[in-house]
């Protein structure tokens, strides 16, 4: 089981939840961020941070995100880790106000 | 470079050296009034949770950076003042936590049988501080008054077979005492109604899913008030939402036969204790809530019943104490602060910190700390960088000398990883991730043994 990052932080990426991650399991690409199961102990601490809800416990993920479990898996294995907050991607805030936060 | 120590070895203390360190413009001492680090990590953090403890590996990475030293077995305000660390350091940050708790303020608080939840934490978890509490586990009707994750935590321990604790690395004790419990009702109360209880839902589910325990509440308590009803329905209610679905599916379980049961109950503060000898029960007055949506308040009803229970905890929320030196916000439980800048009469006190919950108050998981510190260790290290006159301290130079000279013995890191393996050792012969020692005196022990050797 872990927590994983889904759709919403697609062209955000605001970074927060690695501030509060104890762990550092958070990896980046220039789109997004994406959490190392293996790292993460799912103590839940980016979950309300997000602006945009884009992080759910496995549990309460809703089933049309399900493919979410796998990327994150994978792209956290292969991208860098990211550690310090940094500049939400231009045009976040818009994308934001989209989604409805 | 800039001298710091750092009071307190829990989250916020090592998020804070960490954040420090990395800058390569500081180092850092850690003062620790144990002998061994780590905080509500080490003692906190239940049992039956271990990968929440595994942050320590983190913080084992943060101590082997450069520049770093635990200073183990002082306290601060105690065995070294405030003033006397001031001048051996550039700067203090207090992240000293909230080591005490809220009491409840009735009458028969203190009745044997009525404790605080932090202090079963302490005990179950193996603190040195609360080895000579004991609880009456002959009990069979148990209330835990509020509804946090600490609460949780405690029904937990009480409803879990024991057999199901014994490979945590729980003190043996408690698992001695826990295996004897003849505890089989656990009443969870809050006051205010299911949508605003506290518990995160992952805490929340776990007690639906202990083996041979069941649940139960009045499914008349999840009709919500028009207020709760769009507080779940907001983003900001998310959690709440989670709980309440939770909730009604723990309603709809059928009537089942279990060796213990976890009644929720909601809209109830007590108002009394009540015994003899020994606490007898509480009497609950039903509240009701009004205020605007997240701003709901409990108001009480004058409607009171009793309910009867040999063992109460209390757990409506940690509390920090007042250093010795530094202002303190008694009400709040914190000291007073400006993002982390200690503030005296509405202005800092040069080279005076804090972060974690003694800076906010107890609220947030472990990681929430990393954040709460950071922004902590950044403003120290401007303030720092604009005063260019900084005089050179002495350090732990300065400290260590003056603490051998009142006779502490204390502990370096090395000392506690010798301390970390010995308890390691000591748990794997029973199948245990470690066994904690519980007396200072064993730590210690274990120091000067090795030393010897």
């Amino acid at each position: 089981m872990a927590t994983i990052v889904t759709d919403n932080c697609d062209l955000c990426r605001f970074t927060d939840c690695v501030t509060v991650c104890p762990m550092v399991c958070f990896h980046a690409d220039d789109k997004m961020l994406y959490i190392d199961p293996v790292v993460c102990i799912d103590c839940g601490a980016c979950i309300p941070v997000c602006p945009v809800r884009a992080i759910y416990e496995v549990k309460n993920l809703p089933p049309d995100k399900h493919h979410w479990i796998a990327i994150n898996a994978e792209r956290s294995a292969a991208l860098p880790l990211i550690t310090d907050k940094s500049q939400p991607l231009p045009g976040a805030l818009e994308r934001k106000k989209q989604l409805g936060f | 470079m800039l001298k710091i120590a750092v009071v307190g070895s829990g989250p916020s203390g090592f998020y804070t050296a960490e954040a420090l360190l990395k800058s390569s413009k500081a180092e850092v001492d850690m003062l620790e009034r144990l002998p061994v680090p780590y905080g509500l990590v080490r003692y906190g953090v239940a049992p039956d949770h271990p990968k929440l403890k595994l942050p320590a590996t983190t913080y084992a990475r943060t101590a082997a950076l450069s520049g770093f030293r635990f200073v183990g077995g002082v306290t601060v305000g105690k065995d070294v003042s405030v003033e006397e660390l001031k001048d051996a350091y550039h700067a203090v940050v207090f992240c000293c936590g909230a080591e005490t708790d809220r009491e409840l303020g009735i009458p028969g608080e203190n009745l044997p049988g009525s404790h605080a939840a932090t202090a079963f934490v302490g005990w179950y978890n193996g603190h040195p501080d609360f080895l000579q509490h004991s609880f009456d586990l002959t009990q069979e009707q148990a209330v835990i008054i509020g509804q946090g994750n600490v609460a949780a935590d405690v029904c937990r321990i009480l409803a879990k077979p024991v057999d199901d604790l014994r490979q945590t690395d729980i003190a043996e004790h408690a698992l001695q005492a826990l295996a004897e419990s003849r505890v089989r009702e656990i009443h969870i109360i809050g006051r205010r109604g299911p949508a605003q209880a506290k518990f995160t839902d992952k805490e929340l589910r776990e007690l639906g899913e202990i083996p041979r325990a069941c649940v139960s509440l009045d499914p008349a308590d999840l009709v919500l008030d028009p207020a709760s009803a769009k507080e779940i329905e907001d983003p900001r209610g998310q959690t709440a939402a989670w709980n309440m679905a939770l909730l009604r599916e723990f309603a709809s379980r059928p009537l089942a036969q279990a060796r213990r049961r976890i009644h929720f109950r909601f809209l109830e503060s007590p108002v009394a204790l009540y015994g003899g000898q020994n606490l007898g029960g509480a009497v609950l007055e039903k509240n009701r809530l009004e205020g605007p949506p997240f701003g709901q308040c409990a108001l009480g009803t004058g409607v009171t019943a009793r309910l009867d229970c040999g063992l109460l905890f209390r757990s409506v929320g940690y509390k920090g104490l007042e250093m010795p030196g530094l202002p303190f916000d008694e009400r709040r439980g914190i000291i007073p602060n400006r993002e982390g800048r200690v503030i005296r009469d509405g202005l800092p006190l040069t080279g005076m910190y804090c972060a974690g919950w003694i800076k906010r108050g107890p609220s947030g998981i472990i990681g929430t700390n990393r954040a709460d510190a950071v922004e902590t260790a950044n403003h120290l290290l401007a303030d720092m960088h604009t005063n260019a006159s900084l005089p050179s301290k002495a350090g732990a130079s300065a400290l260590l000398p003056m603490l051998a000279s009142r006779g502490l013995r204390c502990t370096s890191f090395e000392d506690w990883l010798k301390i970390d393996a010995a308890e390691i050792a000591r748990g794997a012969e029973a199948g245990k991730p470690r066994e904690k020692f519980v007396r200072i005196k064993d730590m210690l022990d274990i120091v000067s043994h090795q030393a010897a050797a």
